[in-house]
């Protein structure tokens, strides 16, 4: 038992945040949002230059190796910045293909997603919405995240988990005008599209909501931990009344609680990577209360950054928005706290009758 | 970043969990389970005596002292299979965990040997003179006085929620030893025998019937001038190094019964029916993921190796406990219903839920409230500026 990162794991960690510190800037961010919401200049290094979009994938696979921490490592780095990236589809969706695709599916997909060649999103469906027979897919996918960006989409449903080439015959895709516009979502409309179903659809499935929970668990905490931040400075400089306003135990208070329940965030996604990667029995528990309590504490996070920054924090100027849309968007995608706490207690107190 | 533990460790935990549990079926099934710090004090006065004879009583210690130089997953693991085994709350806490700690870190050679032996071997029981009337949150404000009266420490003045006061052996203090002086300064942290004609120990009633606190009167109460631990008006250094250890692994145990409260919630939900609400589904699910981040929290705090770095686990823990135990008697007592409100028999005198509903109203004071936590972690962790000091 060491609850706290190895020396590679440090190394991992400084690299990437100083990977992002320098490139995922607000106009860079801005500008892919003004956009499809990909910053393609930062993916490709993020990609080929750091080689980081293997991390988590086995070796033998064409990955990084390493397991759930790095990846948690690099999301949480990310989500530091709000950085424009399809980092979700690919945390998601490749380790679903990884996990439950049969060679030839790892050959058809993993090389191209991996070089960030080919850029993948990845949705979870309701069965309901969906039909599947003979190899074809119909139904409407209204929430896709990065839909427009996206080549190749992972769909991920109780029918099984669905690989989807964007040219293939049957689909069309239309933007939708998206509140957090560095995750803009598509509507995916599919008419008897041709899709690949990944060969074991139980461990596909797995794969694709640990990959994406933990993944939009770490974005949340490097989010948060940024409103902190950027917050804490701003108290620093900002004078009224002739004092510092980070000097007043409303303001203090305040941020002390962001900073007690970022820590809780903390233990929660490292808790829920190591659970993953040990195989731990309570990997479930461990993955849904990541998800919920970062997500939470995302959005009270940017919410008090908000009113902490008083006029300035509700300029489209400021950043803050930035953090507070995206903290919505986290919370809603892949069950939202709710959902994840009632599977907390059917986990811990049973079903309900 | 590993959260398993090995299979040395595995063994480690079958070995102690297995003379636990046998004590406690078995020689002292009398005091199993027992939470409070008030009954059965000399049942558990052998308690002790009986870890230390087995060498359980301060594994964490190094062996030359009666530890066991016990590795830190091993003093996880011993914390937690100590509560999973319903063993009572250790009468000898403070002994082990901060006085022991700081005569190590602090103490002479010849206080070691004076002092270490009886805790070791669970025959001193500890108890720890920090708060006064005045000088609560705003701790440094003692007001206690020592003087030096030949070869011997004169003390005069009055503490307060003084645990474990009415049946400890020694109590160490902070009083100020420099007339005049002011906050921090000044002070001298002393070691005193307990039982002596000038300290007095009067219980104070709490809210939920019990009394498990204190005032403590020292009048022209005495200690030997080598009493001291550092050097005269250098005792806030050792006081603050001292609040240090606090954050060590007794808090696992501390979880484990706070693991058995929540087992009690979702028992009586599942009996009344409440088990069926999904807003009390949702609250016990909220319950459950805290509970699991303070273990976690815990465990991230206990690896970090660099002490000289600000620690934001360690620095937020009281409080995050603390709120959620608060939370957690609110939820009690939602899913009791009017039930947790009435009690069999004339005693006022709780089961654990109800009786937990009222004690974790102090949680969120003791050892620092709420409020100064946040001051504390606003000023420590986030660099802010700190509070002015007023001149009332």
């Amino acid at each position: 038992m060491e609850f706290a990162f190895t020396d590679e794991q440090a190394m991992i960690a400084e690299t990437v945040k100083a990977f992002f510190a320098e490139n995922a800037s607000s106009e860079r961010t801005r500008a892919a949002m003004a956009a499809d919401g990909v910053d393609r200049a930062l993916w490709s290094s993020f990609c080929k230059e750091l080689g980081l979009a293997g991390i988590g994938i086995a070796e033998e696979l064409g990955g990084a190796g390493l397991g759930m921490v790095e990846l948690s490592i690099v999301a949480e780095a990310a989500g530091t910045h709000v950085a424009a990236l399809p980092l979700l589809g690919l945390a998601a969706g490749a380790r679903a293909i990884a996990l439950g695709g049969n060679t030839d599916q790892h050959q058809a997909y993993l090389g191209g997603i991996l070089s960030g060649d080919i850029l993948v999103a990845a949705v979870e469906a309701d069965a309901e919405a969906l039909h599947f027979a003979d190899g074809k897919l119909s139904g409407t996918l209204p929430f896709v995240p990065h839909g427009v960006a996206a080549d190749l989409y992972v769909i991920a449903s109780s029918l099984g988990v669905f690989v989807l080439d964007r040219k293939a015959a049957g689909v069309s895709i239309s933007a939708q005008t998206t509140m957090d516009q560095t995750r803009p979502l598509a509507k995916l409309i599919l008419d008897q599209a041709a899709v690949d179903r990944l060969d074991d659809a139980d461990k596909a499935h797995a794969g694709f909501r640990q990959g994406g929970w933990l993944c939009l668990a770490a974005e949340a905490l490097g989010g948060s931990q940024s409103a902190l931040d950027i917050t804490v400075a701003y108290s620093k400089e900002r004078v009224q009344f002739g004092r510092q306003i980070g000097s007043y135990q409303a303001y203090k208070h305040r941020l002390a609680d962001m900073m007690v329940d970022i820590e809780q965030a903390r233990s929660a996604v490292y808790w829920a990577a190591c659970a993953v990667d040990e195989g731990d029995e309570e990997q479930a528990l461990a993955l849904h209360s990541a998800k919920s309590f970062c997500a939470d504490t995302y959005r009270a996070c940017s919410g008090h950054m908000i009113q902490l920054h008083g006029g300035i924090g509700f300029t489209w100027e400021h950043d803050a928005h930035l953090f507070f849309k995206r903290a919505r968007s986290i919370s809603s995608m892949m069950g939202d706290s709710e959902w994840h706490r009632q599977k907390i207690a059917d986990l811990v107190m049973g079903a309900a009758l | 970043m590993k959260l398993g533990f090995s299979a040395a460790d595995e063994a480690f935990r079958q070995e102690c969990a297995a003379w636990l549990q046998e004590q406690m079926d078995g020689p002292f099934a009398d005091i199993r389970g027992i939470t409070n710090l008030v009954s059965k004090v000399d049942r558990r006065r052998l308690w002790e005596q009986q870890l230390a004879a087995h060498g359980w009583s301060c594994i964490g210690w190094p062996k030359a002292w009666g530890g066991r130089d016990a590795t830190l997953a091993q003093q996880v693991i011993f914390a937690e299979e100590y509560a999973r085994a319903g063993a009572p709350n250790r009468i000898n806490h403070i002994g082990v965990e901060l006085a022991g700690p700081t005569i190590l870190a602090f103490g002479t050679e010849e206080q070691k040997a004076k002092f270490l032996p009886g805790i070791a071997a669970g025959t001193d029981i500890w108890c720890q003179g920090y708060s006064e009337p005045n000088a609560g949150s705003d701790l440094a404000n003692v007001r206690t006085k020592a003087r030096l009266d030949g070869d011997e420490w004169v003390v005069n003045g009055q503490k307060v929620w003084t645990s474990l006061a009415h049946f400890s052996d020694w109590i160490f203090v902070i009083a100020r030893s420099e007339e005049g002086s002011q906050g921090p300064k000044g002070l001298t942290f002393l070691m005193m025998k307990m039982g002596q004609p000038g300290i007095e120990v009067v219980p104070i009633g709490q809210m939920n019937g019990e009394a498990e606190f204190n005032e403590t009167f020292f009048t022209d109460a005495r200690c030997p001038a080598d009493s001291l631990i550092g050097s005269v008006g250098d005792g806030w250094r050792v006081a603050m190094g001292l609040l240090a250890f606090e954050r060590g692994v007794s808090t696992l145990a501390q979880q484990m019964q706070f693991r058995n409260e929540l087992d009690a919630i979702i028992a009586a939900a599942k009996a009344n029916g409440m088990a069926s609400d999904g807003v009390v589904r949702s609250r016990i699910a909220k319950a459950e993921v805290g509970l699991r981040l303070m273990r976690y929290g815990a465990l991230r705090m206990l690896s970090n190796t660099d002490l000289s770095a600000i620690d934001g686990a360690a620095l937020t823990y009281k409080i995050q406990w603390a709120t959620w135990r608060r939370d957690l008697g609110e939820l009690a007592m939602d899913v009791l219903g009017q039930a947790g409100e009435v009690v069999d028999g004339d005693n006022y005198h709780w089961p654990m839920l109800p009786n937990m509903y009222l004690f974790s109203r102090s949680d969120t004071i003791y050892g620092g409230t709420n409020q100064i936590q946040r001051n504390l972690i606003a000023e420590r962790g986030l660099g802010l500026p700190r509070e002015p000091r007023g001149n009332l």
